[in-house]
């Protein structure tokens, strides 16, 4: 269970993230959605710690994240694991060694300096690379690959961390709807082999639908909706994405990328395609 | 008339069409106060560098004039550098050479010594560079104190001449190369600790993220986060200071520390003119060859660095 308290941010006069108090249940997948600027990436961020809270605390089973230092601060990032929008690998480096990265925090100063990694963690990374399809990249650079596969390696690198979250930011913005499918598709499966509790950042509310059981719905820093898909009306999305002034039906088929969208359907068959 | 010119325009396009000229105007205001700012820095500096001084020459007619320094000085640089050519004859080039380059046993082995200042500090200048230019770079360090800590060093150690240094090694160490390696070192860290630092200040910093989201420490994150980016620079970067570093180590023997540069100042002082051509010459086609070699490197190990490093 991780439990969230009142957690907030301020940048300066902006306050990303207001007051924000919520409890995930273990093995749940949670859709975090929200326009721009809502204190998504900045929520996700204060979890894994990559981004210090204001105010707030954070707990996950009991101990508190929010006063962790050190060497337990980034044992609990690895048990944390982040993928981003930018994939954020090592392009000039191989994907090898990008998927054991994220044994860095279990690896100590010389063996990781000398990069020279242990044959259990070489053999967790490339079985970690197997279950994405991306064994035949394994040798080659990071850089060269597609984005949909340096998406892939990311969470064969969030995998080998061994973690009990993973938290991913707008993890799709970047790809073209084959690639953001199989990327989701990874991610539920992960959610449902490993039990392993997901919170994704979405922009496309039809992927949240699609995919997550839990949608949470931000707009300035705070929660407007937590519930399951089928609660989230029309209503309450024109009120999260501010599109009142917006004259019409909020089409949730034009901002998707989803390939079998059921709107995208709806509409084909309306033309007779 | 075509259809275009013949639509009436909208008010946007009225208001863009005032805007830019307005844009335009303000261009033109800035470039001619920038010429005319750089125009009086540019007199004011030549002046007080003794550009216009005027000085009093006796013409060949026996008149004296005055007339600007530069120009009455210009045919004596011609003056000095036709004493350095040395006389050659084809039929006895063979003997000439060998009297131009009388001392070449000498030169040689201390070109060599040259060469091997020059290697040692770059390999002194680039370990310490390396290992400081990363609490030195804004983005990295881990914080103001360790920041302008390091900077500043970097700045003292590259503030203070190459020969400056030598001098004051050469009162601790005495008379020799060592001298001249610690100087040259000394100085190459600063130089190339503030280029590596740059490099890492304009490193991709998302790599660096997430190695930090995966648990890595700050070493773990400048290890796999910036040193393979900024590998290829700073290969770059050492070539061209081991190339400077050529250079710098034929003239500090001039104060005593090792290499080429006893040898150009015993023939300045002596007036020996055909010996300095010839060591000018020795340093000359070094610097080429190593120019050449470091450039094919480079470009090798870049290419080889795509490996990952």
């Amino acid at each position: 269970m991780l439990v969230v308290e009142k957690l907030s941010k301020v940048f300066g006069d902006l306050t990303a993230v207001d007051a924000v108090s919520l409890a995930i249940p273990k093995g749940q997948m949670v859709g975090v959605i929200g326009r721009s600027g809502a204190g998504k990436s900045t929520f996700l961020r204060m979890i894994n710690r990559l981004t210090d809270p204001t105010i707030g605390t954070i707990i996950y089973e009991d101990r508190e994240i929010t006063a962790l230092k050190g060497r337990d601060l980034r044992l609990w990032r690895a048990s944390c694991a982040m993928i981003f929008q930018q994939f954020n690998l090592v392009e000039r480096m191989d994907v090898l060694t990008n998927v054991m990265v994220g044994r860095i925090a279990h690896t100590g100063f010389t063996r990781s300096m000398m990069r020279s990694f242990t044959d259990e963690d070489r053999a967790r990374a490339i079985q970690a690379l197997d279950r994405l399809d991306l064994v035949p990249q394994a040798l080659q650079r990071a850089g060269t690959l597609s984005g949909g596969q340096q998406q892939r390696v990311a969470i064969a690198k969030a995998l080998v961390q061994n973690p009990r979250i993973m938290l991913a930011d707008e993890p799709i913005a970047s790809l073209d709807p084959a690639n953001a499918t199989r990327v989701m598709e990874a991610l539920r499966e992960i959610n449902r082999t490993d039990g392993l509790t997901v919170l994704v950042n979405l922009h496309t509310l039809d992927t949240a639908r699609a995919y997550c059981d839990r949608i949470i719905a931000m707009r300035d820093g705070k929660v407007r909706f937590d519930g399951t898909p089928e609660a989230l009306t029309n209503d309450t999305v024109r009120s999260i994405y501010g599109t009142e002034d917006l004259a019409g039906e909020f089409d949730e088929a034009v901002t998707s990328t989803s390939l079998n969208s059921n709107s995208l359907q709806q509409a084909k068959q309306a033309i007779g395609a | 008339m075509n259809g275009l010119v013949m639509t009436a325009l909208s008010p946007a396009i009225q208001q863009f069409e005032t805007d830019y000229a307005a844009a335009r105007k303000s261009a033109l205001r800035i470039n001619l106060v920038s010429t005319v700012i750089f125009a009086i820095c540019f007199f004011a500096a030549a002046s007080m560098g003794g550009f216009f001084d005027m000085t009093d020459v006796t013409l060949s007619n026996g008149d004296r004039v005055s007339m600007w320094k530069i120009w009455a000085g210009l045919p004596r640089l011609g003056e000095y550098l036709y004493k350095t050519l040395p006389v050659l004859h084809w039929e006895t080039l063979g003997a000439d050479l060998a009297n131009w380059f009388w001392r070449w046993k000498v030169w040689l082995q201390l070109l060599l010594e040259t060469i091997l200042i020059a290697y040692l500090a770059t390999l002194l200048g680039v370990v310490g560079a390396f290992l400081l230019s990363f609490p030195a770079s804004r983005n990295l360090a881990p914080n103001a104190f360790v920041l302008n800590l390091t900077r500043r060093y970097l700045e003292i150690v590259r503030t203070v001449p190459e020969l400056v240094w030598a001098l004051i090694f050469v009162f601790c160490f005495g008379v020799g190369p060592l001298a001249g390696v610690l100087a040259i070192g000394l100085h190459a860290t600063g130089a190339l600790g503030k280029l590596y630092s740059e490099a890492n200040e304009n490193a991709d910093m998302r790599p660096v993220e997430g190695i930090k989201a995966s648990g890595g420490s700050w070493f773990d994150q400048i290890r796999y986060g910036i040193v393979p980016q900024v590998v290829p620079n700073i290969i770059s970067y050492t070539l061209l200071r081991f190339e400077i570093n050529v250079r710098a180590s034929s003239i500090i023997g001039f104060v005593g520390a090792g290499g080429l540069g006893q040898e150009i100042r015993v023939a300045m002082s002596l007036q020996e003119y055909t010996d300095l051509s010839a060591l000018f010459l020795l340093i000359f086609v070094t610097v080429i060859i190593m120019d050449t070699v470091s450039e094919n490197v480079r470009h090798r190990i870049i290419g080889l660095t795509g490996k990952g490093v």
